[in-house]
């Protein structure tokens, strides 16, 4: 907790209409830290990350990325200053290439490569990815789990400090997520800061050094995996009532 | 690679030279014609510059072409020529910006009907104000521009359009209007600044449309509001780049050549149904070949190899 926090969430709220979506959320991400966001389906997860990452605006609360203020800048910006994130359907670009895919990411982002340099930056993240070979295949033309992999080079090409994973995980056999699991945490240990919401129970013990959960749009418990899974209170918005 | 660039240089100078003869080889009609193909051209790619990779479907051609056309009645008689075209170009660049940040944030079918609408919004501010205060609403264009010197303005013109095409397809503007095409939030997300993108090509685009319109001007002698913004242009525009294929850059080319030949001949043979007949046409085209003849081609070529 006392490593410098790259994101640091406060007091967020956010209403639609008559529906408070995200109500008084604070969260915290630091340097080389996994914090999961869990809750039950409609808990506001995905829009805590949309607020982060600028694709909606905050009514109310502060997001500081590295202690600047990010919740008032549009979404190009807070990706150029480091904010990558994956979407809860994956988004590829399906007409263009893979490579060309992540030098979107190469080319606009905090480095703002272009030509040689940047072909190269593309190729070789996606090689880490394990889509070295597929550089000249068409987005559209890969399988779920290599549009997941390429969505994930394309996050890393903008060099993020703090990354969103949305249900990154989701969906993958279990040697792939054995894979996905090595992948995010190899960027841990380059000290990428990760918030990623995720239902998948064996990534979530095996990644996550803080979990925070979140019910109808309130944070109800934050801690370790461990101690946060075998809460009372998460336990009942998982599951109700009766099993608590 | 790069001697490849050379050679297809070589071989646009020599096409681009020929080109430049037909004033000296055809005679009135077809000089006429060419210029009528070459006006197409101009537009059509320059619709599909930014309408292409953007997939934003503009029909507010005509409004520039208008402007552009209008510009040379008002300016045309006092002014040198060349003082006339950048005026015209100040004037188109100026409505493109303001309705592009204006308008760049709807998407999608709203987008479509706005850019409807502006045309006939100014052909109707154009109206009110020659009704109202020049109190004549028609106005008559006596230059000394002949048709040859239209001609090679137009084919200028188009020579620039193309060359900007390649500079953007290969610059990172290119890479970023592509991205927008295929998911506009991703490009945010990766730091497309998507807003400024669309006004920068939106404003290019309708640049050309503009001082194309200026460069016609001459040829009627007479224009008034609903000659010069008749939305039928707007509709060929789209027609031509929808069937050649607005994905590539030569892909309007390959729509604006037969169609300019079609249209000319119906409106010829058949001038009280031409509207209906180009309808049709519209209708065949997206249903028959949606990807356009540049998709066909594409495919074609993709098979044999």
């Amino acid at each position: 907790m006392s490593a410098a926090a790259i994101l640091e969430v406060a007091n967020l709220s956010r209403r639609f209409g008559g529906l408070l979506a995200v109500d008084d959320v604070s969260l915290r991400v630091a340097a080389g830290e996994i914090v999961g966001l869990l809750g039950p389906n409609g808990s506001g997860k995905t829009t805590v990350l949309n607020l982060i990452s600028g694709a909606l605006r905050p009514d109310r609360g502060t997001v500081l990325l590295s202690g600047a203020p990010i919740h008032r800048l549009p979404a190009f910006r807070i990706a150029r200053m480091g904010v990558a994130r994956t979407f809860q359907l994956v988004r590829v670009l399906g007409s263009m290439t893979c490579r060309e895919n992540v030098l979107a990411g190469v080319a606009f982002g905090a480095r703002g490569q272009w030509g040689a340099s940047a072909r190269r930056a593309a190729d070789e993240l996606l090689s880490r990815v394990g889509l070295g070979e597929r550089a000249d295949t068409p987005g559209a033309d890969l399988t779920y789990i290599d549009q997941k992999r390429l969505e994930l080079a394309r996050a890393l090409a903008l060099r993020p400090a703090l990354l969103l994973l949305d249900e990154w995980l989701a969906g993958l056999n279990p040697a792939e997520l054995r894979l996905g699991i090595e992948l995010v945490r190899s960027l841990r240990a380059q000290g990428v800061g990760i918030l990623l919401v995720e239902h998948v129970m064996d990534a979530i013990r095996s990644l996550c050094d803080r979990c925070v959960v979140m019910n109808a749009g309130r944070v109800i418990a934050e801690g370790t995996p461990a101690a946060v899974l075998a809460d009372a209170e998460v336990v009942r918005a998982y599951l109700g009532d009766e099993d608590a | 690679m790069s001697g490849r660039a050379l050679a297809w240089g070589c071989g646009a100078a020599v096409l681009v030279g020929l080109l430049a003869l037909v004033p000296f080889a055809a005679d009135d009609y077809r000089l006429s014609l060419a210029i009528s193909i070459l006006s197409y051209t101009v537009l059509a790619t320059a619709w599909a510059l930014f309408s292409g990779p953007t997939r934003y479907v503009s029909l507010a051609t005509v409004a520039f072409f208008g402007i552009g056309a209008y510009a040379v009645a008002v300016l045309g008689e006092h002014n040198p020529w060349p003082l006339v075209l950048l005026a015209a170009l100040g004037i188109g660049v100026a409505v493109a910006l303001v309705v592009g940040l204006a308008t760049l944030r709807l998407s999608g079918v709203y987008f479509v009907i706005f850019t409807f609408g502006l045309a006939e919004l100014v052909r109707q501010l154009v109206t009110w104000y020659e009704v109202n205060r020049t109190r004549t609403l028609g106005r008559y264009v006596f230059l000394d521009i002949g048709p040859a010197q239209i001609y090679w303005q137009l084919l200028a013109l188009a020579v620039m359009v193309f060359a900007l095409g390649i500079l953007i397809r290969r610059s990172r503007l290119g890479l970023a209007l592509r991205v927008i095409g295929d998911d506009e939030a991703v490009a945010r997300h990766v730091g497309v600044n998507t807003t400024r993108v669309k006004v920068a090509l939106f404003t290019l685009s309708a640049a050309f449309m503009t001082v194309t319109g200026a460069v016609m001007a001459p040829r009627w002698t007479y224009i008034d509001p609903a000659i010069a913004f008749n939305p039928v242009v707007s509709f060929q525009v789209l027609i031509m780049a929808l069937l050649g294929g607005a994905h590539r850059l030569y892909g309007p080319l390959l729509g604006v050549v037969p169609l300019t030949l079609l249209f000319d001949f119906l409106l010829a043979r058949f001038p009280n149904h031409f509207i209906m007949m180009v309808g049709v046409a519209f209708l065949l085209i997206v249903y028959a070949i949606p990807q356009g003849i540049a998709g066909l081609l594409e495919r074609a070529l993709g098979k044999r190899r």
